[in-house]
């Protein structure tokens, strides 16, 4: 008995060390996207409640690590009722011709410590830019968490247009923040 | 008769007149802007008049400690019920002048949107966001604006009198520029 216990334990840490643990499993639940505009100087916080993204993250070979995200543009709260179906609108998101943004990785450089850097494409509204998106890791029990932001400047994106693209009203810079809690499966 | 009636302080006309000028913009403004569909204009124009409002605030606290430190000139010749009504009038001025900005900044908080003054100087959010509370406070703010409506017209109405029917001192007291 206590023979197949430490056998089994033996085996457990081998297939531990064998088998890098990376993080994979997106926790949509605990995972959230929130940004901040400036509407006259006033910062107006905002979220997304609908996206999905796919993390593939191993600590131990970070730059190998690739994600995507994937934004239900429609599932925005801006702030207020006014402005939630202001947005969606065609002048800014244009949700009808345009219901998602997309971000995929092309690399993830390590930048010392738990600091780490997501680069890759942002696609919105038919516009697709090259964004760098700083996050730091960090494991906590068998979830690996991901929180970091980035400005978006809207007007690369034509999100606002018409008298919108007046960045004296809503700045052009929007503050991006995610936090992202993605579960290990052991891989292959 | 070479009676000149004693005037207010020049600090009491100045806060009268200056207050007088931001309450006849503001009110305008806030009766035009909230119909308007949202637009960069409705946004600019949303933050001029909380501004307006937060400076009326601001110039309150002096004018009402001036206020309580100098007394006003002794009415002119009147009946004891007519003084009464202005007096009543200006003391719910008063009152309105403070509480009609803070509703607005109160409502502000509660619509989750925060009052920066000018752009540049955050104040602090009064109350949490709340639809519930910000509806209520749309209201409130409403009715004391019609309230501040009334007693203007009120006031006006009483110059007016004393200018044409009695043609006595009274608005000379407080012109900025008179003898």
């Amino acid at each position: 008995m206590k023979i197949r216990t430490l056998a089994l334990t033996a085996a457990v840490l081998l297939a531990g060390t064998a088998h890098a643990v990376e993080f994979n499993q997106v926790d949509a639940g605990k995972s959230t996207l929130a940004f901040s505009s400036k509407q006259m100087g006033v910062p107006v916080p905002g979220n997304f409640k609908r996206f999905t993204s796919q993390i593939a993250f191993d600590p131990a070979k970070p730059t190998a690590a690739s994600t995507t995200l994937e934004i239900d543009l429609a599932s925005i709260d801006a702030g207020s009722k006014d402005a939630n179906d202001e947005v969606v609108g065609k002048q800014w998101f244009n949700v009808k011709a345009f219901p998602t943004a997309k971000f995929v990785s092309t690399g993830v450089k390590a930048l010392g410590g738990n600091r780490y850097e997501a680069l890759g494409k942002m696609t919105i509204k038919g516009q697709t830019r090259d964004l760098v998106a700083p996050f730091t890791f960090k494991q906590e029990g068998a979830s690996g968490v991901f929180d970091g932001g980035f400005v978006l400047k809207r007007m690369d994106y034509n999100i606002g247009e018409g008298p919108w693209a007046d960045v004296s009203a809503v700045a052009n810079e929007i503050e991006i923040k995610f936090h992202v809690v993605a579960n290990a499966a052991t891989k292959k | 008769m070479n009676f000149t009636p004693p005037r207010y302080t020049g600090p009491a006309i100045a806060a009268h007149w200056v207050i007088a000028a931001l309450i006849l913009v503001a009110f305008p403004l806030g009766v035009y802007m909230h119909e308007l569909p949202l637009s960069p204009t409705k946004l600019k124009l949303y933050s001029y008049h909380k501004w307006i409002g937060i400076t009326v605030l601001l110039l309150f606290v002096p004018r009402i400690l001036w206020r309580i430190t100098h007394r006003p000139p002794a009415p002119l010749p009147m009946p004891a019920w007519q003084h009464r009504i202005a007096e009543g009038t200006h003391h719910l001025l008063y009152l309105l002048m403070f509480l009609v900005p803070l509703s607005g900044w109160l409502m502000s908080s509660a619509k989750g949107f925060q009052v920066v003054y000018f752009g540049v100087l955050p104040l602090p959010d009064l109350v949490g966001k709340s639809e519930d509370l910000g509806d209520l406070l749309k209201e409130v703010h409403e009715a004391l604006n019609f309230g501040l409506l009334a007693l203007v017209g009120l006031h006006v109405a009483g110059t007016l009198k004393h200018m044409i029917i009695d043609k006595d001192g009274t608005l000379r007291r407080m012109l900025p520029f008179a003898k």
